[in-house]
């Protein structure tokens, strides 16, 4: 893809996304929140975070759900969690649970557990 | 009791973005790796971390690209995934309100999945520093020179390395929104409004143009509202039983 298209594509992405991301703020002074809409609100973070990850961590190929030690984003994704829970440290949960998907990765490269 | 400048707002907050900018580092590189063999051209990919700068429209409008897409149904599924960003920006409105347009306007630019995690936290701290919007600027800088670093670098090493797309490099992305989520799972109805989405992303996967995420989304806000709905109501209902 080259030339107009890519011009295109790019500009419509742009503008539809800092579009989403600006609309409601020049009519911020007329919005009111209710105390219901602003608890609802508070669940958007946890439920759009985790409606994007569990289908890359269960369907990695997108296609099949993959419940098996042969899914190393499945093992990784539960030990990031784990690492979460204990540790309390979003670094520590980051680089710690990427090291397990790498190791998983090789032990499953390796062939020491069975597909 | 700290004095809060505009200098010190914005380096804490590229501070306390620094998890989420080494998680992102992986995910830029692999975006720009990839872009080659997708068919995007390295002004098209580079163009979309510059001027879109949203990690996971990129990757799902690159392998649109890829299976031949027209831009225009390319541009509507960016619409439809980058939809959440909506109540991203409906959460912070208290907040940012009553800042000049121009703020407005950038802030608004850079309000991605990691800064808005990480910037409704400062806004939410009890303190009257006047100047959270820099804590929040500090974050967005921060991710945003991180990811064209990263994706230019992606460029380059994927013309370089051929076999780096099969690294999963991709994780990264799951293990920092795992990182994101974590702190919410502190009570019940956030529990449930995690279990529900979760369960109906993967319901809804096959949905087209991606709308399963926002159906999966609204379906966990919902089960966490009737969960808060449900706790308040049998706390009043023992707060009346005490009183009797």
């Amino acid at each position: 893809m080259i030339g107009m298209d890519t011009l295109l594509l790019v500009g419509g992405m742009a503008l539809v996304t800092f579009g989403i991301r600006y609309v409601l703020l020049p009519f911020s002074g007329r919005i009111r929140l209710s105390s219901g809409v602003q608890r609802a609100l508070a669940f958007v973070p946890p439920a759009v975070l985790t409606a994007i990850i569990v289908p890359m961590a269960l369907m990695p190929n997108g296609e099949t759900i993959e419940i098996a030690w042969s899914n190393p984003y499945l093992i990784g994704a539960l030990a990031t969690a784990v690492i979460g829970w204990l540790g309390k440290r979003l670094l520590l949960t980051i680089v710690g649970g990427m090291g397990v998907f790498l190791a998983w990765k090789w032990i499953l490269m390796a062939g020491w557990i069975g597909q | 009791m700290p004095a809060y400048t505009k200098k010190s707002e914005f380096f804490r907050g590229a501070r306390d973005s620094l998890p989420l900018v080494i998680g992102a580092i992986p995910f830029g590189i692999i975006f720009g790796t990839l872009s080659g063999s997708a068919g995007l051209s390295v002004a098209g990919t580079m163009g979309m971390s510059l001027f879109v700068f949203a990690g996971s429209a990129q990757f799902i409008a690159m392998g649109l690209v890829a299976a031949g897409t027209a831009w225009p149904m390319i541009v509507l599924t960016t619409f439809v995934v980058n939809f959440r960003h909506l109540l991203y920006t409906a959460t912070l409105l208290p907040h940012l309100q009553n800042l000049p347009r121009r703020w407005q306007a950038i802030l608004a630019f850079g309000l991605t999945d990691e800064t808005f995690a990480v910037a409704v936290g400062r806004w939410r701290k009890g303190d009257a520093s006047p100047h959270k919007h820099w804590y929040q600027l500090g974050s967005m800088v921060y991710m945003y020179t991180n990811w064209n670093l990263c994706t230019l670098i992606g460029i380059v090493a994927g013309r370089m390395l051929q076999d780096i797309a099969g690294w999963g490099l991709d994780f990264a992305m799951v293990a920092a929104f795992i990182g994101m989520v974590m702190p919410y799972l502190k009570d019940r109805p956030n529990y449930c409004a995690v279990m529900v989405a979760g369960t109906a992303a993967l319901l809804f996967y096959g949905l087209p143009h991606k709308m399963g995420l926002i159906a999966a989304s609204l379906a966990g806000i919902c089960a966490g509202v009737m969960a808060d709905a449900l706790m308040r109501q049998r706390l009043a209902a023992a707060r009346g039983r005490q009183k009797q």
